[in-house]
């Protein structure tokens, strides 16, 4: 366990000699460079220097060196976009002339229209309406038929170009359901009676001694306007239908309740200028034909 | 009454009690002030510790006892290692809570219904608790303990200062509480791997400068004609991080009352600003801090000199100059102008050498003690930690390639890299020499239990293999996916598909992160018996019972 400093001694099982200095007991050998790791780190200069040569490198005061290829990653882009937008473009010319009705008459544009518009719902629409459109809690199902602002391609295609609510649109969806609890109108007491009714002709249990006759009152006075007298809603101030058993954001009597007090306005941005028209044009054929596209 | 003698302070005792003080009132003045409760949180958790380290200080100014002690006793070095242990503890205390949430966040992304809807709970807050646990808390601790150890046996010196040396490791350790508690409470600039705000950056500047007087004092001051190659990586380390930390961290705060402040650089500046910082922090922090240890405890353990102290020479500077333009690399196919990514990317291909020089190194030290790997799981992790570095720094130049990059960025192949890196070199190496300081720092003469040591091994390693081969599959399938089209030009999946494609593998990296816990909390437990069981004999003991061998 010597400590002294020493010189130069002979290292047995790798034959070679040490540098002569020892730091807490360890050593260091005079082995060379290995030739391979030294042939390797040239070659990755020589590649870098002839890479520096051929792209763009080096900044020079106002500029950079450009490289002999002219290489641009704009302009790689552009291209590759340009390319991309030419191979759609062969395949779906026939879906820029034709309106949403005309490609869902021709079964080849609509095949076209499907594909393109499935890999735009893929990338614009699951967020809220979830994969394959089944929707969620305050996000309409497009797969069925009860369709809030219309289910026929022109209203579909509407809905997509300005959406709904969307006050940067000015030819958006409007109609909003009231907030009767924050304005006034109604008091706890009175929502949950009303909501006993829209319960009654929805199908569902009511509570029992439930005052329905003046749930009915109350409907009448407040309801009737947009739902309608039945119950059965109006499309274009986007009023569900309350009768059936398909309710966007529940239909337990808390939710209902919340719904009568609070309001609801739920928005769908509007996709004109987002997307190009015949982008919108494909996601209507598409969403027409997940299942509830009506005539 | 009049056996306690006011010694006198030292005139750094007098400077430390007045700043400490001084900061006890800023500190409590601002906590008293700010509408922000959770700056206000931290300015109390700075106002306890400046008083605290007020009284301390000032105690030891009426204990005799704590004379400043001799640097040499009977021509020996006295060296200093009470900090060195309060480092080497708080390094297998974070690294366990960072693994842990290490492996919350990989259940939440494969179980999402785990963030609970809590904000301080959410991945978003999680995740940069994890990576600045693991790094800064984990590694920043096993750096501290280890060069710290380092540059006083390679320099047969002790250590420079005496409140210095303790002030860097508390001090530091304080920034972690309050960088960790702040991701917590939302507090963040929103900076990979620099998310602490302008008040904590400021704090850990002090602590840093501090680190490298300390260090570059105890060189000074040292009995060997050369400075140890362990010691100029070392060095590389804390001059580097401090540069990239005060350039990436220029910020100008809201106010002194608020935690906000906004980065002085901004758009593709600040990008670059960022990675450079970024990629810095892996090259400086994760490698030539971890390469220091490499060099010390790797023929420490085999007892064999290093394999060629050329290599060690030129790989040094060759990785210093090349990393240091390697960041632009992280910022391919993004604003950056095409001559800056040019630049990122052929430094990283020219770094594969410089890297690669480092494993040379490490493996050939073992020429002639191959052997030992099977009997000693100490030099086997760390001989293993060395192949990792390799595989990393082997796939890093190679992920670096625009081309390559195009696929794998923004995939789950860079966190499996990342996690290569992480866990097979740092953490591997740092169990290494953590297990090897242990027992010398306590004076054990061996560790509590070599087959723990396996298990740990053998457990970890099974959970590092998981881990990455999952995100290489998963990250290579998930660009793949995302670049397929239709034969139409579409995008063949949706990004909700590629999320539901990689479900399978982020379960087997949980499984994977799970394993390397668990072998972590082995060793913990092997550490924790090491010190306190009476059964593992002191190394004075030992030699006492030993009939005296020939010196």
């Amino acid at each position: 366990m010597s400590e002294a400093k020493h010189g130069p001694d002979l290292d047995t099982p790798t034959g070679q000699t040490t540098t002569g200095h020892s730091w807490d007991g360890i050593k260091e050998l005079n082995t060379p460079l290995p030739r391979w790791w030294l042939w390797t780190f040239y070659l990755t200069i020589l590649w870098a220097v002839g890479y520096w040569i051929a792209y763009p490198a080096w900044p020079l005061i106002a500029s950079h060196t450009t490289g002999v290829l002219g290489y641009s990653s704009r302009a790689e882009l552009a291209q590759a976009m340009t390319a991309l937008e030419a191979r759609r473009d062969v395949q779906s010319a026939g879906l820029r002339q034709a309106t949403v009705d005309q490609i869902a008459a021709d079964p080849a544009l609509t095949r076209m229209a499907i594909a393109r518009g499935r890999a735009a719902f893929g990338d614009n629409c699951v967020g809220c309406h979830g994969q394959g459109g089944a929707g969620g809690i305050g996000y309409p199902n497009l797969t069925d038929d009860e369709w809030i602002w219309g289910g026929t391609l022109a209203d579909i295609e509407l809905t997509l170009l300005h959406g709904a609510r969307w006050s940067q649109d000015n030819r958006t969806r409007t109609g909003d359901m009231l907030a009767f609890g924050k304005l006034g109108l109604m008091q706890r007491a009175q929502a949950e009676s009303v909501v006993e009714y829209v319960r009654s002709i929805a199908g569902l249990d009511v509570e029992r001694g439930a005052d329905l006759a003046r749930g009915r009152q109350l409907f009448v006075e407040h309801c009737v306007s947009c739902h309608g007298s039945e119950g059965k809603g109006n499309r274009t101030l986007g009023a569900p239908d309350l009768t059936d058993a398909i309710w966007l954001y529940g239909s337990s009597r808390t939710v209902l309740v919340e719904t009568v007090l609070n309001g609801r306005a739920g928005i769908m941005p509007a996709w004109a200028g987002r997307l190009d028209p015949v982008t919108i044009k494909a996601l209507t054929v598409y969403v027409h034909s997940l299942g509830g596209g009506q005539r | 009454m009049a056996s306690k003698a006011l010694r006198g302070l030292t005139s750094a005792e007098v400077g430390a009690a007045t700043t400490a003080a001084l900061l006890f009132f800023v500190c409590l003045i601002v906590a008293g002030m700010t509408d922000h409760s959770g700056y206000a949180f931290h300015m109390v958790i700075f106002t306890l510790a400046s008083g605290w380290a007020f009284f301390t200080v000032i105690n030891r100014g009426f204990d005799p006892e704590s004379a400043p002690p001799p640097r040499t006793i009977d021509g020996k070095p006295n060296y200093n290692m009470g900090p060195i242990k309060v480092a080497t503890i708080a390094a297998m205390g974070w690294g366990i809570a960072g693994f842990l949430v290490g492996l919350v966040i990989a259940l939440q992304l494969a179980f999402p219904a785990l963030n609970f809807d809590l904000p301080w709970t959410n991945f978003g807050r999680l995740r940069p608790l994890h990576t600045s646990a693991v790094i800064f808390a984990f590694g920043g601790n096993v750096l501290i303990a280890t060069s710290l150890y380092v540059v006083q046996r390679t320099c047969r010196a002790r250590l420079a200062g005496e409140l210095a040396p303790w002030f860097v490791v508390l001090g530091y350790n304080l920034f972690i509480v309050i960088a960790g508690t702040g991701y917590l409470l939302g507090i963040t600039q929103g900076k990979e791997y620099a998310e602490p705000e302008w008040y904590a950056d400021l704090f850990l500047t002090t602590v840093w400068v501090t680190y490298l007087l300390v260090f570059l004092g105890t060189i000074w001051r040292r009995d060997e004609p050369h400075i140890y190659v362990a010691n100029w990586f070392f060095i590389g380390f804390i001059v580097t991080i401090a540069v990239l930390h005060l350039g990436n961290n220029a910020a100008i705060p809201v106010s002194i009352l608020s935690p906000k402040s906004y980065i002085i650089w901004s758009g593709i500046q600040d990008a670059m600003f960022q990675w450079w910082y970024g990629h810095n922090a892996v090259g400086f922090f994760l490698t030539a801090g971890f390469l220091g240890i490499m060099y010390y405890f790797i023929p420490k353990r085999a007892e064999r000199p290093v394999y060629s102290y050329r290599l060690s020479i030129i790989h040094f500077w060759s990785l210093i100059f090349m990393y240091i333009w390697a960041g632009p690399h992280h910022l391919h196919y993004t604003a950056l102008p095409d001559w800056a990514q040019t630049l990122g990317m052929t430094f990283s291909i020219m770094l594969w050498m410089p890297s690669w020089g480092g494993m040379i190194n490490g493996l050939m030290t073992l020429s002639g003690a191959w052997d030992r790997l099977r009997t000693d799981p100490v030099l086997r992790m760390m001989v293993v930690s060395v192949a990792f570095y390799g595989m990393a720094t082997f796939e890093g130049p190679l992920m670096s390639i625009k081309a390559v990059n195009a696929l794998s960025h923004y995939t789950d192949w860079t966190i499996g890299h990342v996690h290569s890196g992480a866990l097979g070199w740092v953490g591997y190496i740092s169990f290494g020499a953590i297990y090897c300081l242990v027992p010398w720092l306590w004076k054990k003469e061996r560790l509590y239990s070599d087959r723990l040591v396996e298990w740990h091994f053998w457990i970890s390693t099974i959970g590092i293999v998981l881990y990455i081969s999952a995100m290489w599959v998963s990250g290579i399938m998930q660009g793949l996916m995302w670049r397929a089209y239709t034969n139409l030009g579409f995008l063949e999946y949706s990004f909700v598909e590629t999320v539901e494609a990689m479900h399978p593998y982020y379960v087997i990296r949980a499984l994977g992160g799970l394993l390397f816990l668990c072998g972590a909390l082995i060793m913990a437990y092997n550490l924790w018996r090491t010190i306190v069981d009476p059964a593992v004999r002191s190394v004075a003991v030992a030699r006492q019972s030993v009939p005296m061998a020939a010196e």
